[in-house]
């Protein structure tokens, strides 16, 4: 097992409660989820499309459901998880909505990371006159996995149309923390979030 | 590696005869029951390395290797069993045992009963999948092994090792579900009951006393053989083996053997008729039927499961139409429910349900890393 983790799932491990219920969706190899279990006692399954990665986790001793998350999330009872992942996926997934409110049906709480493409150098490279290749968007246009790009106001705003609160939002670059313009040298968006309280029917 | 390394080389079987009387599911009584079983590699001095195979409704405890080195095929699931595959007998202490009601040699219906001298026949009482279990786990008794590093199982196989892990939670450290559904769904009891009604409409079946008249019920059997195998291959499979080939190239207008599908469903059904029990078969698709670990908990799979303390590997097989990968969810969303480790792969295969004793690449590197994982944990 790789010891370190990558950059924005030590993020995201940071903020994971001790002994947590977490559901890591796109779990991958499992690097997210064998380290809360060694260092938070965290219980989890992550869900995973591809069958080799099912086997790494497996490796790593990480419960991994094969499963497409497009498909939802319905393996899994309501508000069944203290937390549940999307990490560095939802600009690659076609149910984009969806996915997030089944994220929230499933979990009290929800963390979602992507590649921010409002970053500077991502404008820097449309203004002379290409698609954005970088370290956080490591593909050529014609072969790329992510479709629904996104920058920081645009996911806030899709939090604002569904009632989903932004708990907290922590914007990176190179791994270091942006306070300043955010959404301009920002290159990795970190969201925590949760449905808002339901008002009671009058 | 060479292939005499990879097999278990040369076995033999051996039996246990138990004399505790076995209370069945049916209501009746099992004086004294004989099992044969087989076993692979050592058991370990901790006695934790043991691996039991539990077979499907055609299965028997030779599992792995040959009892000569002539014998044409080796045991059933030899693919996956022997040093340096998935279930690596240089780790593990593998048990194979042909379950009750079986006829291969445990007592099953074409057994002397002691009581009467003559073959159990149509007395032979119904068994149910914790039968099995339970026998099973005096087998267990017997070769000193308290608790199972690991039960496995493909299809009704996958059954059994599904209710050890609900009957016997303390005896049982993980449970491979492979191919296989947490109860049959109305299809899956109608496809058994026209291959039973297919074996008690041969006239030849006597009512289950067959024996006595000298004469097997070799039609019906095959033509259950022949549904059966039909359900044990996916379209496309069946497709790119057979397609339309005709033996002679040519219609031949009548109603002998002309496509080669034809040919090779016949084949099953004669080799199959004429070396396995009628009354076995009946019996296994009615144990199949039968199997519902739920029902005892208020039809809800995860109360069932929560008693569980195994940890679970589920496999199915994408073009597996007889037990679809929806009936592996089925099981998998009990057990997340019921807040167990499970892992799940859906693997891609043309090979239908018979996939589980084929070697799909994803489906052997799954086994294998699952297995080395168990292996680790129980120091073996």
């Amino acid at each position: 097992m790789n010891p370190s983790l990558r950059p924005d799932l030590q993020l995201i491990a940071d903020q994971v409660p001790h002994g947590a219920r977490v559901l890591d969706l796109g779990c991958g190899d499992g690097a997210l989820l064998a380290w809360l279990q060694q260092h938070k006692s965290v219980r989890g399954y992550g869900v995973e499309i591809d069958v080799d990665n099912v086997v790494r986790c497996v490796d790593a001793g990480v419960s991994a459901i094969q499963g497409d998350l497009e498909t939802g999330l319905s393996d899994f009872a309501d508000q069944s998880f203290d937390l549940v992942v999307l990490s560095q996926t939802i600009q690659a997934v076609q149910q984009t909505e969806t996915i997030l409110l089944e994220m929230l049906r499933v979990g009290r709480e929800a963390m979602v990371t992507f590649p921010n493409f409002g970053y500077w150098r991502n404008r820097w490279q449309i203004f002379q006159g290409h698609m954005p290749v970088s370290e956080t968007i490591p593909y050529q246009w014609y072969d790329t996995p992510n479709i629904h790009w996104c920058m920081l106001g645009d996911f806030e705003a899709l939090c604002a149309k569904n009632q989903v609160n932004v708990v907290e939002r922590i914007v990176l670059d190179h791994g270091r923390p942006v306070r300043i313009l955010p959404n301009l040298l920002g290159s990795l968006a970190f969201y925590r979030v949760s449905h808002h309280q339901r008002t009671p029917p009058k | 590696m060479s292939n005499t390394e990879q097999s278990v080389g040369i076995v033999s079987a051996q039996s246990a005869d138990f004399d505790i009387p076995l209370e069945l599911g049916s209501g009746p009584v099992l004086p004294a029951y004989t099992l044969k079983y087989e076993t692979y590699g050592e058991l370990n001095q901790q006695r934790s390395n043991a691996v039991l195979i539990c077979h499907a409704l055609s299965g028997h405890h030779h599992v792995a290797g040959r009892y000569s080195a002539d014998e044409k095929s080796p045991g059933w699931w030899d693919s996956m069993i022997g040093p340096g595959k998935p279930i690596d007998t240089r780790r593990f202490f593998v048990v194979g045992v042909n379950n009750l009601g079986g006829c291969h040699g445990s007592t099953g219906p074409s057994s002397i009963n002691p009581a009467t001298g003559q073959p159990w026949g149509s007395t032979f009482p119904l068994m149910t999948v914790p039968d099995w279990v339970r026998a099973q786990a005096r087998l267990a008794d017997r070769l000193g092994i308290e608790r199972w590093a690991a039960v496995v199982g493909g299809s009704l196989g996958g059954m059994q090792a599904l209710q050890w892990s609900i009957d016997f939670p303390d005896r049982i450290l993980h449970a491979l579900v492979i191919a296989s559904a947490p109860k049959l769904s109305a299809q899956n009891i109608a496809f058994n009951d026209v291959a039973r009604q297919a074996i008690l409409s041969d006239p030849d079946f006597h009512g289950g006393d067959f024996y006595a008249h000298g004469v097997l019920p070799r039609r019906g059997l095959r033509l259950a053989r022949m549904l059966g195998h039909i359900t044990y291959l996916s379209d496309d499979g069946m497709g790119e083996k057979f397609g339309r080939m005709l033996r002679s190239g040519e219609f031949t207008f009548g109603y002998e053997v002309e496509f080669e599908i034809e040919s090779y469903l016949r084949y099953q059904g004669d080799k199959f008729s004429d070396m396995f029990d009628a009354n076995t078969y009946l019996l296994m698709t009615k144990a199949l039927d039968y199997f519902d670990p739920a029902r005892a908990y208020g039809d809800d799979l995860p109360s069932a499961l929560r008693r569980a303390k195994a940890k679970f590997l589920v496999a199915s097989f994408t073009s597996d139409w007889r037990f679809s990968p929806l009936r592996s969810r089925e099981l998998v969303q009990g057990l997340i429910a019921a807040d167990k480790s499970v892992a799940y792969g859906e693997i891609t295969s043309s090979h239908g349900h018979d996939a589980f004793l084929m070697l799909d690449p994803p489906y052997v590197n799954l086994m294998r890393s699952y297995l080395q994982r168990v292996a680790v944990e129980v120091g073996a």
